[in-house]
């Protein structure tokens, strides 16, 4: 086994086997523990500038990878004009930027501000800096190895289908540049710890709210009441004393 | 008429004194964990005042509650596209800061500060950060200052009232206030049930408590902007929203809640009452002058044949009806028509109804003497009939409790002070004197109901305060724990050490 087989043939398998089993697992046994851990009632400002632009590049930009994958006819025939190239690319490195330069303001905020500082946990941290190596690496590629929406359909597309359909191919991305390898890489890595820290909150994207009615009223017990309760036969003779054996065990909660 | 019970409640705000007893007993029960210490679900604002968080009224600010957008009800945080959009980031959210940053005090340095030349003092560390901090705010940090210039002034609730009266409840001689208990209304048409993006927050229809899933619940926060009385507060420690339970395991085992139970002054009655679901969408919508009374239309009379007979078809045993005819709620609300909800114009129809309070007549100083501008034999009667004389104004408590509808308010004092009158008579006197019958008759009441009146106010037993209908936990589809077993866990019934994030 070499080292290309290692990272991007048997770690995907395993970021993949952790990202399902475990979330799934998380989301069903611990669902207390699944939330979005918001910050914002303790620091508001901050939060603005670096969550806003993070959040919605972020996911402008997974968008366009997802994209790519699935239809990568698509966007060669987009990018048979030069100036739909160019225009995606600029978009994207914008994009890029724009979410870069709100990972690093959260990346500040959480490690300056003392009320942030009280509830960060080590893996949130970790979790912002993979983003930003994540980042960076896009950034570098997007820079560095013109165009990206250019070969991405060539290299890329075939590499994540055949791990996605069991039938792996790493050498496809056995001979990239680091910077892409690394990329490529992290973003296993990401999938890895994905239901082991606060990206699990990505799971719970509440799409239902478009159409769920406004009010939720649920009866509580109605389902047992309707039940017809089977007789049962008295715990005691019933030449003895009922009202005071009732007593005996009514307790503090009465009989009723 | 799709009947359903609600466990409701009423609050005599004569009565109140201001003791907290409420606040201490619920904090000691519910919130005194990691991340709730600034949660106050009951706590007791000064009024005039700007109450807790600081100027939660404000709904411009923080876009509680509903309203009326073309006819039709929305909420007044977001429709539910923006809802989606504003996860990252939501503009309506409350700060910290406009409650207070938890605090305690370093006590150790009492016991290990080194010999020196100065007492040894304890400072005041933050509760989040565990380092000494400067207080700035605090639990009822307003108590009391009624007149203050930071405080009452600043209360949302003078719109209306004519600038010369409110300079004159500003002077110290004329400072008049009173208290407000609060907790979750534990509305009909809720707001914050509406606006959670993952549907974590639902109603019980068996009773009507609005709770929170701590397991749905994924920390959108848009529960604590949406409601309008700022009672759903954000644990910043386990990243979930927590509010107001009504002590349901207190109430499944036929005890009050801990706040009513404790209540010192007795202000708090608690007891079923009947309501028309069918009618909630209509009467949430209906004219902002007309919204007590549409809200109170949908209360049934738990006495009307018709109504125990849609009750029993619709699941409620006999002893929840029987309850619903004996509860103190029903007969402060509907029958003598003494309560009204708190900020009708939120539109979500809360389910705790307050008895207004009386205030004394207006008075002023001559040569450093109290005068009161009338005589004092015809204090009560003069004021019977020039309420507008009374030191708390007419529309600021309408403002409170009758979206600013004067008329409202007028006949609930009126009755309050025939009572007052009539048995101060009888007590003082002895016999009625024809004027006092003639106030009693202007009132709009009898000798018999103001007895009734009375006795509910004055004396009531516990059984007569709290009518708990029996809650047959034996049928129970869910087992609850111990009540106890909840202490110290997440207090919703979860049996997990509420720790943040895996």
């Amino acid at each position: 086994m070499n080292w290309n087989i290692l990272l991007f043939q048997v770690f995907p398998y395993v970021a993949l086997a952790l990202l399902i089993i475990v979330s799934f697992q998380r989301m069903r046994g611990k669902p207390f523990s699944v939330s979005s851990l918001s910050s914002q009632l303790l620091e508001r400002k901050l939060l603005y500038f670096g969550s806003v632009p993070f959040h919605w590049g972020l996911l402008i930009i997974l968008l366009g990878h997802l994209a790519a994958l699935l239809v990568p006819q698509g966007l060669l025939l987009w990018n048979a004009v030069p100036m739909r190239l160019y225009l995606l690319e600029i978009t994207g490195l914008a994009l890029a930027l724009w979410t870069l330069g709100g990972l690093l303001v959260l990346l500040y905020r959480r490690l300056s501000n003392r009320r942030i500082l009280a509830v960060t946990r080590p893996t949130d941290v970790i979790v912002l800096l993979l983003l930003l190596v994540s980042i960076l690496t896009g950034i570098l590629t997007a820079v560095m190895y013109r165009y990206g929406s250019f070969w991405f359909p060539s290299v890329f597309t075939p590499y994540l289908w055949s791990i996605f359909t069991l039938r792996p191919r790493p050498e496809l991305v056995a001979d990239l540049p680091f910077w892409i390898q690394l990329h490529v890489f992290n973003f296993w890595v990401l999938l890895a710890v994905f239901p082991f820290t606060r990206l699990i909150h990505i799971l719970t994207v509440p799409l239902g709210y478009l159409w769920r009615p406004w009010q939720l009223v649920i009866w509580v017990r109605k389902p047992r009441r309707l039940q017809p309760i089977p007789p049962v036969a008295p715990p005691y003779p019933t030449s003895a004393k009922p009202q005071a054996a009732l007593q005996d065990k009514g307790g503090a909660y009465g009989s009723d | 008429m799709n009947v359903r019970a609600h466990i409701s409640m009423t609050f005599h705000l004569d009565k109140c004194i201001g003791c907290h007893t409420c606040s201490v007993a619920c904090k000691n029960l519910w919130t005194d964990r990691k991340g709730t210490e600034y949660m106050w679900w009951n706590n007791v604002e000064t009024r005039p005042g700007t109450g807790y968080p600081t100027g939660w009224e404000d709904q411009e600010r923080f876009k509680g509650g509903w309203e009326k957008k073309n006819g039709q009800l929305e909420l007044r945080l977001h429709s539910r596209a923006r809802g989606l959009t504003n996860l990252f980031y939501n503009p309506a959210l409350p700060e910290l800061d406009d409650y207070y940053e938890p605090f305690t005090f370093d006590y150790q340095n009492l016991f290990s500060a080194p010999e020196g030349d100065d007492q040894p003092v304890a400072r005041p560390v933050s509760m989040i950060t565990g380092e000494p901090m400067n207080l700035e705010a605090g639990p009822n940090w307003d108590d009391d200052l009624g007149g203050s210039n930071l405080y009452a002034q600043n209360d949302p609730n003078w719109v209306g009232v004519a600038p010369e009266i409110q300079a004159q409840m500003a002077e110290i001689e004329r400072v008049a206030f009173n208290y407000l208990p609060r907790i979750c209304n534990h509305c009909l048409n809720p707001a914050c049930v509406a606006a959670c993006p993952s549907g974590a927050i639902y109603k019980r229809a068996e009773d009507g408590v609005v709770l929170v899933n701590e397991n749905k619940c994924k920390g959108w926060r848009m529960c604590v902007a949406a409601c309008p009385y700022k009672k759903v507060y954000y644990n910043w420690a386990t990243g979930k929203s927590e509010k107001c339970i009504l002590c349901f395991p207190r109430l499944e085992t036929g005890q009050a809640p801990a706040c009513f139970h404790s209540c010192v002054g007795r202000i708090r009655y608690l007891g079923a009452i009947l309501y028309d679901a069918d009618r909630i969408a209509t009467a949430a919508n209906a004219e902002t002058q007309e919204l007590v009374q549409a809200q109170l239309d949908a209360i049934l009379d738990p006495f009307d044949p018709q109504v125990i007979a849609a009750a029993r078809a619709n699941g409620l045993g006999e002893d929840w009806i029987k309850a619903a005819q004996a509860s103190p709620v029903y007969k402060f609300v509907k029958v003598w028509k003494l309560a009204l909800p708190l900020h009708p114009e939120y539109r979500t129809m809360a389910m705790l109804f307050y008895i207004p309070p009386l205030s004394p007549i207006v008075s002023s100083i001559e040569e450093g003497l109290v005068r009161l501008e009338l005589p004092p034999e015809k204090v009560d009667f003069e004021l019977f009939n020039h309420l507008e004389k009374a030191r708390l104004p007419l529309e600021y408590l309408a403002n409170l409790f009758a979206a600013g509808n004067v008329e409202v308010i007028k006949p609930i004092l009126r009755k309050l002070l025939a009572v007052r009158i009539y048995k101060r008579r009888q007590s003082v006197e002895g016999s009625i004197d024809p004027a006092t019958l003639k106030i009693v008759e202007a009132a709009g009441t009898t000798p018999e109901e103001i007895e009734a009146i009375y006795q509910l106010t004055t004396k009531p037993t516990l059984q007569e305060r709290f009518v708990v209908p029996p809650y047959h936990r034996e049928m129970a589809t869910e087992v609850w724990n111990d009540p106890l077993a909840h202490k110290g866990e997440t207090g919703v019934g979860f049996i997990e050490l509420p720790v943040r994030g895996d």
